[in-house]
């Protein structure tokens, strides 16, 4: 007997496959009764910790450099001889092996978490070893993105952005999580990889090991125990989709031949090969804070400069937009963010950033500015969360002086969208960003699954910001793209041209569908349904107009 | 006991990549050396967590302690390392 599940869709395709679900951090039990040797009790504690030491260096033969360092180094932490001394003291003070381990690994947590937020991430790869040494001694799931050895459906409660790094796209065959709204970092990791994908599925709580189910992520569904059947027709007319968007290709146009530019977002030099590959028309959004994370100072211009160019060569002959650092909020970092701030969201962040250090703003412009020379790639910047037309202005000259000569402002504060005809005047190009826009909009934290009906793309309050935009461009002649999660709809791509939108950037993986809907789509059909979409209630609603 | 004061060379301080390479230095050697801030308790040399919880800043000084054969070589050999910028790429050969 097969039940449904229903959530929402956020990375399309289908597949099935049998669940392992990403356990939680396993808990200390209160009563955990000691044998009465000590010796023995000790022992197991250590092997425990070593078991754990092995496994962390195994994972880190197989990670690339960067992440392997961090796994090493917490293998040390595991062996560490001084944390075996404190485990033996409390064994012989009469605790079992597990709560020794606990208590000693609580105890250097908070002598490193006392040296402030320099040892921040130390102090999660620590609770990371304790929650693997804890589960190990329990005999319990290890936490993290499971490994059981072969493909699989990953069921969470939700992602960080810690466990990409660890999914591997190749044995994951689609992802169900029981929180989580469109805009969330499973989302969007997920579409990077072209992984089907459910969130919001909060029924998703009671999937259990090895139990088989098939997830659609157009419809945002999830079946369990599907008949073979269901199975079979859901793969095929999988295939068949992707046959028929593979028909299309070449530069977006509408079905009348209006251009629409589409574009790819990407994250980093990983995925350069597959990004580069796809059939787009260049980067309309590089986003370079994996440069500057996970370190204790900014890198230098000579190691920014080589990152750069390995990007701008992979794309010679298309355009690469690149967004200048965008820090603060959910992406803090060592050595610019202030921690504590009350409301982070609204803090210093993005642009903002180089009110206090502009010293990194321009070293980050002179190293693409190096790059971009003589790689053959068009190269464009923008700033992140730029507010006024004095900011823009500002940025685009400091851009224009490092010989960059198109200087953009991405529209993700209401107020550079109400006020986009100066925002415009004062730069070469908008970008909306859809998914900070809607936050700010709606006043609706990105993270808040609970609101995540608010973050809809589709709400039209965020339809009429991207129209206001896309209005001021069109009148001063200068281009407005969308690179935020809602270019990537294929239905909402249309809404968003017929408002006026000039290029859509999305994740490699999204690009055929959304050609293909532009290509059986005249631009006085979309200009209708954008029409449709502005006039209704809510998103709910806004998307059914544009269906019909 | 032999001691020696250095003053610490990586920018970053006693942590991540540096303190890991120092760790394990001090892990080969065939004393035990200890490490701390000076006027504070010095701490096992071979604990990642102790070290990493003296919190030691690129420019702070540390004192480092050891006893008895190969205590001076094995001194001389670590102060070396740790006043060395142990973060910039070409220091990896000094592991």
């Amino acid at each position: 007997m097969s039940v449904l599940f229903t959530g929402i869709g956020v990375s399309p395709g289908v597949a099935a496959g049998p669940v392992a679900r990403m356990a939680p951090p396993p808990e200390v039990p209160a009563a955990a009764a000691p044998t009465a040797d000590a010796a023995a009790e000790t022992a197991t504690a250590l092997a425990a910790l070593e078991a754990v030491a092995a496994g962390l260096e195994q994972r880190a033969a197989r990670a690339p450099e960067e992440a392997a360092g961090v796994l090493t180094a917490q293998a040390m932490m595991a062996r560490d001889p001084a944390l075996a001394s404190k485990v033996g003291d409390a064994v012989r003070s009469g605790r079992a092996a597990v709560t020794a381990v606990a208590e000693a690994f609580a105890g250097y947590r908070s002598l490193l978490a006392a040296a402030g937020p320099y040892l921040a991430e130390r102090v999660a790869d620590l609770d990371d070893i304790r929650n693997r040494t804890v589960a190990a001694l329990l005999g319990v799931p290890m936490p993290g993105v499971p490994d059981p050895g072969h493909p699989y459906v990953l069921v969470a409660v939700d992602l960080a952005p810690a466990d990409t790094a660890t999914l591997n796209a190749s044995t994951v065959l689609a992802i169900v999580t029981e929180q989580g709204g469109p805009t969330s970092h499973t989302a969007i990791l997920a579409k990077s990889l072209g992984i089907p994908a459910v969130v919001a599925c909060p029924e998703a709580a009671g999937l259990a090991d090895g139990k088989t189910v098939l997830v659609d992520g157009v419809e945002g569904t999830v079946t369990v125990t599907p008949d073979s059947a269901v199975v079979r027709r859901a793969l095929a007319e999988q295939e068949a989709r992707r046959m028929a968007l593979a028909g299309a290709t070449g530069p977006g146009r509408t079905a009348d031949g209006h251009p629409v530019q589409l574009l790819v977002n990407i994250g980093g030099d990983k995925d350069l090969t597959a990004a580069a590959a796809a059939d787009a028309e260049g980067v309309g959004l590089f986003r370079t804070e994996f440069l500057f994370l996970d370190r204790p100072a900014a890198p230098t211009a000579d190691e920014q400069r080589s990152v750069y160019r390995r990007v701008f060569e992979a794309f010679a002959g298309r355009k690469v937009v690149v967004r200048t650092l965008d820090a603060g909020a959910d992406k803090p970092l060592q050595f610019v963010t202030t921690p504590g701030e009350p409301n982070p969201a609204l803090g210093v962040r993005g642009l903002r950033t180089a009110r206090r250090h502009p010293e990194l703003l321009a070293t980050q412009l002179a190293a693409i500015a190096v790059a971009a020379e003589g790689s053959g790639a068009e190269v464009w910047v923008m700033a992140p969360m730029v507010a006024t037309p004095a900011e823009a202005a500002e940025f685009a000259a400091t851009a224009h002086g490092h010989g960059l000569p198109v200087a953009g402002a991405m529209v993700e504060v209401p107020a550079a969208a109400l006020r986009a005809r100066h925002v415009t005047a004062a730069c070469d190009f908008l970008s909306l960003g859809t998914n900070d826009l809607s936050q700010y909009t709606y006043a609706a934290d990105r993270m808040a699954s609970e609101l995540a009906d608010l973050l809809d793309p589709w709400q039209p309050a965020l339809l009429e910001l991207v129209r206001l935009t896309a209005e001021a461009g069109r009148a001063a002649g200068k281009p407005v793209g969308v690179c935020g999660e809602a270019a990537s709809d294929p239905l909402l791509a249309l809404v968003l041209v017929g408002l006026g939108v000039t290029s859509l950037s999305m994740a490699p993986v999204s690009v055929p569908a959304v050609r293909a809907a532009l290509a059986l789509h005249t631009l006085a059909e979309c200009r209708g349904m954008a029409a449709l979409a502005l006039d209704a209630e809510d998103g709910r609603a806004a998307r059914a107009a544009a269906r019909r | 006991m032999p001691e020696r004061v250095v003053t610490i060379g990586s920018k970053v301080g006693l942590h991540a990549r540096p303190a890991a390479l120092f760790v394990k230095a001090a892990g080969a050697q065939p004393v035990v050396v200890r490490i701390g801030k000076p006027g504070s308790d010095p701490v096992d040399a071979r604990s990642i967590l102790s070290v990493l919880a003296l919190d030691a800043r690129g420019g702070d000084e540390v004192v480092l302690f050891a006893e008895g054969d190969g205590a001076e070589a094995a001194l001389d050999e670590l102060a070396s390392l740790i006043s060395r910028d142990l973060d910039s790429p070409d220091a990896a050969g000094g592991a």
